[in-house]
């Protein structure tokens, strides 16, 4: 227990020093910190139900009464934006607990065991990136398009977003493992787990932080993409599902109602940017010339 | 060449510790020494003590961190030309007097050495760029030259990583070479080698030092190093030179406590005499030491050494220190 | 303590694998033997970097397993070792690393390596006389508690770090100390202090060294007994006078002759070396390795591994001396 506090605790120091000193992370961290607070402490309060049609009058400009317009189904967009981001991020969330921690979890086996352990796992990670993983999803998508929910799609991506950290975080620890004083601690009589658990893990962690955002942005990305297809969870809402519904059922493009589009496609560049952000943030302050 | 008072020193970027942003590092504290045709120079020093960020000024390759705070450097070229490299910025030094009239050895080959680029193709940039020499002539040049220097010509296809580490720095010092500059500086030229590589590199260097009768200027920490390849040579301190006289001066009758010490700690085969070191650290450069910045380790300091700095000055022929020891002032030495 | 050796090195290789899926196997260290007697001595591995001094000492640590032969301690194979005689290894044998800004983890205090140290391997549970101990190594290295209490690596400098780490291996009372390039990052200046104390603590404490080094100086300054190494072969091997001053096998002799120094200056700079060739291939020719460069070069050099001739007190792996 004393270790995963103590965890915590250095995250938790790691993020305010990283808002002090890296503008990169305070921008991104800012927007995000707003997207967030709009999906999940605003968007209960919501009037209307944001899933239901033709609940309030369709395709209104944005206005004092609808900030951001209504669209042709008769929803509320910035209602249903806010529910879109977060489901997108929920989504998001439950493939980057999956993925980013299978991927530290082998990785950390594989770098630390070696051998033919390392080898079996590394051919079967090397083989999770070979397959492409867009179209393997679509495939997975169409077959389970019935039991689909937002745990479970996060779920699903998380079947092609778990080899990338895997790789990395076994990287990591092979090039820790010939360090000097993972040596110096094993000659000071520590045994393997502490020597793993105290001297390996700060080092990783800080780049699992990295990975956990970056399968995030990977994630909301592939949602957005199935979406768009139409192979998400198109009877709630995603920022994804929401383009869907404008371009191929509302045709807002040519119909002129913009706001029904920009609204999501702007969320999501938002997004984007703010967790791109946070990502080279990191990255930059983790870098060991920039750290020291 | 005339280096003048000269300073530079690193402004730090870290992100990390966010207090540290800003602060000046005084690696190289107003150094000046003239330099003539035909000798080797050495500088000496420890790790920290500036000479690299020294050579790096007066070659004029600043990192972005490093920045000069005044002084000068002026070589002149073989027929009389001056340059001052201290006022001339980037795009110049490359265009008119890198490789030309000065070239730059570092420890490492490979930031010389561009990875993707076989080494013929090294020697030819140098030759298109600052002769005008077609590519196919340029070859010609790469490989009558590789054979004079005696590397072996197959090495002009390779690439760089393909040579073993020896290999790689003799291609360095040919390339520095090349167009017979009047400076060289090499730092560190063969501190990643081992003994019997670092022999042959440095032969190379002397050798073609002899045949060209221009200047070379060795940086090394290895005091071995300057005995046997120097004429004269200065000793480094904290940002600051301490001693500059001839290597066999600074050998055998060294002046400052600093350089005797240096001198005093040094093993030599066939003698297993006790050998004493030094006690304390280098200054941190951040907030270096008022008076002389040797003060604090110095086993003769005296009050006035805590308290005003001493300036270099001519003790015997040639022989130049900065310690109060010798200051008429003060009185004559213990 | 019927055994006769302290440390016994026997027939030890290691074979790092490179090219196709590490299919071809080059020898690290090849079928290296030496002794150690529990009378203290400073026994000096030399050679130039990838010789195979470092893979060796990892290998006498217990921290690189062997692909061939055994190291045995006090008469242990010291990878048979079960958990609890570990760390009696490890409080018998000691360890001083090349990068003293590695040795320990930047991201954690340098005294918890310290308290690790001594609660493990002396298993003290007390606080204060842990601390005790610990500050009483600090000041057997001219430290002491208060001035590394609570401090971060990189708040020292390298000398200091240096002497924090051999304070930690002085901790558990060692009888040999593995010292890997002790000094090769160390100032100069501050060089000699350290293999001062090296030299003291054999005489005062009995504790033995091997020092493992490229500087043949320093080698000649410390050491006892001293075994040159060539492409992961100990060529020579003897009393460091005899070795250094009188240097039997060619490769010893061209080592000498390169080494810098100042009042063999015109010698120095007029006698010719030559340089050694591709490294990998040297390793695994099948005679002696150093056959390619040598000058005395004869027939049998590259068809027979030259087995190790006595040449007095000296034994010297080359032809020349059958």
């Amino acid at each position: 227990m004393g270790t995963v506090t103590e965890s915590l605790r250095r995250m938790g120091k790691l993020l305010i020093t990283l808002y002090m000193g890296n503008l990169k992370f305070r921008i991104g961290f800012t927007i995000l910190s707003i997207l967030v607070i709009l999906g999940f402490a605003v968007s209960p309060f919501s009037p209307t139900n944001t899933r239901s049609w033709y609940i309030v009058p369709r395709d209104r400009p944005p206005s004092y009464e609808y900030p951001l317009g209504t669209s042709s189904m008769g929803r509320d967009i910035l209602w249903e934006l806010c529910a879109s981001i977060r489901n997108s991020l929920t989504i998001a969330f439950v493939t980057a607990m999956i993925a980013s921690h299978i991927g530290l979890f082998l990785g950390f086996i594989a770098g630390i065991r070696g051998g033919v352990i390392d080898r079996i796992l590394m051919f079967i990670t090397d083989t999770f990136i070979i397959i492409p993983g867009l179209p393997l999803l679509m495939v997975v998508t169409t077959v389970l398009k019935r039991y689909l929910t937002i745990p479970t799609l996060g779920m699903l991506i998380s079947i092609v977003s778990w080899p990338w950290p895997s790789r990395q975080v076994r990287s990591m620890v092979l090039s820790l493992r010939e360090r000097t004083f993972i040596h110096t601690a094993k000659l000071s009589g520590m045994g393997t787990f502490r020597v793993i658990v105290q001297e390996l893990m700060p080092y990783v962690l800080g780049w699992h932080l990295i990975n956990f955002t970056n399968t995030i942005l990977f994630s909301i990305g592939t949602e957005s993409g199935l979406a768009i297809l139409g192979l998400s969870i198109l009877d709630d809402n995603t920022l994804g599902v929401m383009i869907y519904w404008a371009l191929n059922w509302g045709y807002a493009l040519f119909r002129g109602i913009w706001w029904w589009l920009a609204a999501p496609v702007a969320t999501l560049v938002l997004v984007f940017i703010s967790f791109y952000l946070v990502s080279i943030g990191m990255t930059e302050f983790m870098h060991p010339i920039a750290r020291r | 060449m005339i280096v003048e008072g000269l300073k530079a020193g690193y402004k730090l970027q870290t992100i990390g510790s966010s207090e540290e942003v800003g602060v000046y590092v005084d690696a190289v504290s107003g150094v000046s020494f003239t330099l003539y045709r035909n000798e080797v120079f050495g500088i000496a020093g420890e790790s920290g003590c500036g000479k690299s960020t020294l050579i790096k000024a007066v070659y004029g390759y600043y990192e972005p961190s490093l920045v000069l705070r005044g002084g000068s450097a002026r070589i002149y070229g073989a027929k009389g030309e001056e340059f001052d490299t201290t006022r001339m910025d980037r795009g110049l030094l490359e265009k008119r007097v890198w490789w030309k009239h000065m070239s730059y050895i570092p420890q490492s080959s490979m930031n010389v050495l561009n990875p993707t680029m076989r080494i013929r193709d090294h020697f030819a940039e140098i030759l298109r760029i600052h002769v005008g020499m077609k590519k196919g002539e340029a070859y010609q040049e790469a490989r009558k030259y590789l054979e004079e220097v005696g590397l072996p010509v197959d090495a002009l296809s390779a690439f760089p990583h393909q040579l073993s580490g020896g290999m790689r720095q003799r291609v360095v010092i040919a390339l520095a070479i090349l167009l017979e500059p009047s400076l060289i500086l090499a730092d560190e030229p063969s501190s990643a080698l081992d003994v019997i590589n670092q022999k042959v590199a440095l032969t190379l260097l002397r050798e073609k030092q002899e045949a060209l009768k221009n200047t070379l200027v060795i940086v090394s920490h290895d005091m071995g190093v300057h005995g046997v390849l120097t004429h004269r040579m200065a000793i480094m301190y904290a940002g600051k030179i301490v001693e500059i006289g001839r290597t066999a001066d600074i050998f055998w009758k060294p002046l400052h406590p600093y350089t005797k010490a240096l001198i005093e700690s040094l093993p030599r085969l066939g003698d297993k005499s006790k050998r004493v070191g030094l006690s304390g650290s280098p200054p941190d450069l951040k907030k270096p030491p008022d008076g002389c910045r040797f003060h604090p380790r110095c086993p003769y300091a005296m009050l006035i050494c805590s308290r005003a700095e001493p300036s270099l000055r001519e003790i015997k022929e040639g022989h130049y220190t900065a310690c109060w020891l010798y200051s008429e002032a003060v009185g004559e030495p213990r | 303590m019927s055994e006769q050796y302290m440390l016994r090195v026997v027939k030890l290789s290691r074979f790092f694998g490179y090219g196709f899926l590490g299919r071809v196997k080059f020898p690290a260290v090849d079928n290296v033997s030496f002794d150690m007697e529990y009378k203290p001595k400073i026994f000096t591995i030399a050679g130039e970097s990838g010789c195979g001094k470092s893979t060796l000492a990892r290998m006498i640590l217990g921290i690189l397993e062997p692909s061939e032969g055994a190291v045995i301690y006090k008469g242990k194979n010291i990878y048979a070792l079960k958990s609890k005689e570990r760390r009696w290894f490890y409080r018998e044998v000691q360890a001083i690393f090349q990068d003293p800004y590695d040795t320990f983890n930047p991201l954690k205090k340098v005294d918890r390596y310290l308290y690790e140290t001594a609660r493990n391997l002396l298993d003290l549970k007390d606080a204060g006389k842990t601390q005790d101990i610990v500050d009483a190594c600090l000041k057997r290295v001219g430290l002491s508690f208060d001035e590394i209490k609570g401090k971060y690596p990189s708040e020292f400098s390298g000398g200091q770090l240096q002497r924090i780490s051999i304070a930690r291996a002085l901790i558990p009372e060692p009888k040999l100390i593995v010292a890997d390039e002790p000094v090769s990052m160390i100032d100069a200046s501050m060089r000699m202090n350290i293999l001062n104390m090296f030299k003291e603590f054999k005489e005062a404490e009995e504790i033995s060294f091997i020092y493992i080094t490229h500087d043949l100086a320093t080698a000649y300054y410390i050491s006892d007994e001293i075994a040159i190494m060539y492409r992961g072969v100990i060529v020579e091997m003897g009393p460091a006078d005899e070795v250094l001053i009188k240097c039997h096998h060619p490769y010893t002799k061209a080592l000498i002759e390169a080494l810098p120094e100042p009042s063999r200056r015109d010698d120095w700079l007029t006698r010719k070396v030559k340089p050694p060739g591709m490294e990998v291939k040297e390793f695994i020719m099948p005679g002696c390795k150093y056959a390619d460069i040598c000058p005395y070069r004869e027939d049998i050099c590259e068809e027979k591994k030259p087995p190790m001739f006595d040449v007095g007190n000296v034994k010297t792996a080359c032809w020349l001396y059958k």
